[in-house]
């Protein structure tokens, strides 16, 4: 990117370091955005699952030979769509839905690597390879989070009223089925763009814990979008830091900083309400 | 299709519905009027609300017709003009929303649910709020909120839009009294204010008996439909609790209670 390496102090003085950053920052900022309103619909896992499904679009690129970003993103809003129709016509439920992808997904993906003339693996899109992230996939990552962050600018008050409250929203003309889809696409998007990042695997860790670590503090569900972003770009810093320093594997240190935040704020939480903190107190929040 | 502004805000003709074999609605008839607040009363399983769920679009009858403001529901474009407050309370005790974001979310059937907050979008949000007596708890999570509380804050969600009819389904449900006082002065503000119609679905009316206009009484069939002192000339009070109701049909039309339904 132009003018790197750019004059920031350890241990972002490299420039692979300083890419890192950016896609970072950037991922760290749109999952939890998407996180939001997935953990107010009970639906923490989509990202899961989604994030299953991407690791057959990985295999058919690998196969193919394209870029797997781009196949995992047809791949999984496809199927984001698809769980999202199962979803709205309640003939499936919810976990079931999921799971018939997740297992399929991820057995798609091991059988079309194991066919691809290649000899890559799966493991850096599974669990994320953010130190050798290349230019060309910062600017793909900065382009897949610009859509996210617009999509939500724009939708993010009608999104609010459809959790809510769907059937009052419908009888308002907010277009609750389009909403509801935009909303597993966009999550599907993120699925793509984190790839690299924390891997396909831990990337619902990005969208989800940050919300959950935000909202134990928050007063508003602005202020808790706002500090869930926050959050995940704290979370990705002092990932990244921790990864050059003790040389640990990049993906999993943000996740386990965001696992670290959550427990933090959820034992100031408790404090300040003066009493002791225990696990369904720390899962549900204030209130 | 353009709603028009004169004739009655509701009207509904020979509407039936059943689910499968079991009837729940038959060849109901019922017209509100600008400004008109009607109660819409029933026993359990009378249809209030598959008939409610009719007039707003969420279902379609099996034979009849439903117009709001002169239009179909589904193709009503104006959706401001009709608000509508839910049967119970749906807010997630760990919702991190304050109680104007939830009011503010009603205004987006007036202000476009793409666009951004006018100066006019948040003062007609402030006047539900104050309409309600909740503009002082206008920055509190709707989480921490008692249940009255709660259901106060829905009809101000509803009223955001500034509706032209406003429907509810039993606002006060499990309500203490002072949300009940409350509740009624909220809309006799909207009656008097506004010129809105009310449609309102309760077991409750004592709150507003006073101030009602018209009471439909419901049990797959219209078997009342006139005055409040016409109901009482037959005998029955408003002062209604759920256990009178099958006694005030059985005044009223023995023929449907012996029946069931």
């Amino acid at each position: 990117m132009p003018g790197m390496p750019w004059p920031l102090p350890w241990p972002f003085d490299t420039t692979y370091m300083q890419l890192a950053l950016v896609a970072g920052v950037v991922v760290g900022v749109s999952a939890p955005l998407i996180g939001t309103f997935l953990v107010q619909k009970r639906l923490s896992l989509l990202g899961d699952g989604i994030g299953h499904v991407a690791v057959a679009g990985v295999g058919a690129g690998l196969l193919l030979g394209t870029a797997p970003i781009w196949t995992s993103l047809v791949v999984a809003v496809a199927a984001a769509l698809a769980i999202e129709w199962l979803r709205a016509r309640g003939r499936t439920p919810g976990d079931l839905a999921l799971a018939i992808f997740f297992y399929g997904g991820i057995a798609a993906g091991v059988v079309l690597a194991g066919r691809s003339a290649t000899n890559t693996n799966l493991q850096p899109y599974l669990f994320g390879s953010i130190l050798t992230v290349a230019e060309n996939d910062v600017y793909t990552v900065i382009g897949l989070g610009a859509v996210i962050v617009a999509a939500i600018a724009v939708t993010r008050r009608a999104l609010l009223a459809v959790v809510l409250d769907e059937e009052a929203s419908r009888v308002a003309g907010i277009p609750v089925a389009a909403l509801n889809a935009l909303l597993a696409a966009l999550t599907a998007v993120t699925v793509a763009a984190a790839m690299r990042v924390t891997g396909v695997l831990l990337v619902a860790a990005l969208m989800v814990l940050p919300v959950a670590t935000s909202r134990v503090l928050a007063g508003s569900f602005r202020s808790t979008t706002l500090g869930a972003a926050g959050v995940g770009v704290v979370a990705v810093v002092l990932g990244l830091a921790a990864a050059r320093e003790w040389a640990l594997a990049a993906g999993g240190s943000i996740v386990l900083v965001t696992v670290a935040l959550f427990a933090a704020a959820s034992v100031a939480a408790a404090l300040r309400r003066g009493r002791t903190p225990d696990a369904g107190t720390l899962l549900s929040g204030p209130g | 299709m353009s709603p028009t502004t004169a004739g009655p805000v509701l009207s509904a003709e020979g509407v039936s519905f059943a689910f499968g074999t079991q009837s729940v609605l038959e060849q109901v008839g019922l017209q509100l009027a600008p400004g008109e607040f009607t109660a819409l009363v029933g026993p359990n399983g009378a249809g209030k609300s598959t008939l409610l769920r009719i007039v707003l679009g969420l279902l379609t009858p099996q034979a009849g017709r439903v117009q709001l403001f002169g239009v179909p529901p589904r193709r009503l474009r104006d959706r401001w003009r009709l608000g509508y407050v839910p049967q119970r309370p749906r807010l997630a005790p760990d919702l991190p929303a304050t109680v104007e974001e939830v009011v503010g979310a009603g205004r987006l059937a007036k202000q476009g649910w793409w666009r951004r907050s006018r100066p006019a979008d948040r003062a007609a949000v402030g006047h539900a709020l104050e309409s309600v007596a909740l503009d002082e708890l206008r920055d509190a999570r709707v989480g921490e909120l008692s249940g009255g509380q709660q259901q106060r804050v829905l009809i101000a969600k509803a009223l955001a839009s500034e509706p032209e009819l406003l429907i509810l389904d039993e606002p006060t449900a499990g309500v203490d009294a002072q949300s009940q006082r409350l509740f009624r002065d909220s809309l006799v503000h909207l009656l008097r204010e506004h010129g809105a119609a009310v449609l309102l679905v309760s077991h409750e009316l004592g709150a507003v008996a006073d101030d009602l206009d018209r009471v439909i009484v419901l049990r797959r069939q219209v078997l009342f439909d006139g005055k409040p002192s016409d109901l009482a000339d037959t005998g029955v009070s408003l002062g209604v609790h759920p256990d009178d109701l099958p006694r005030w049909l059985e005044e009223l039309r023995p023929d449907l209670t012996e029946n069931g339904g």
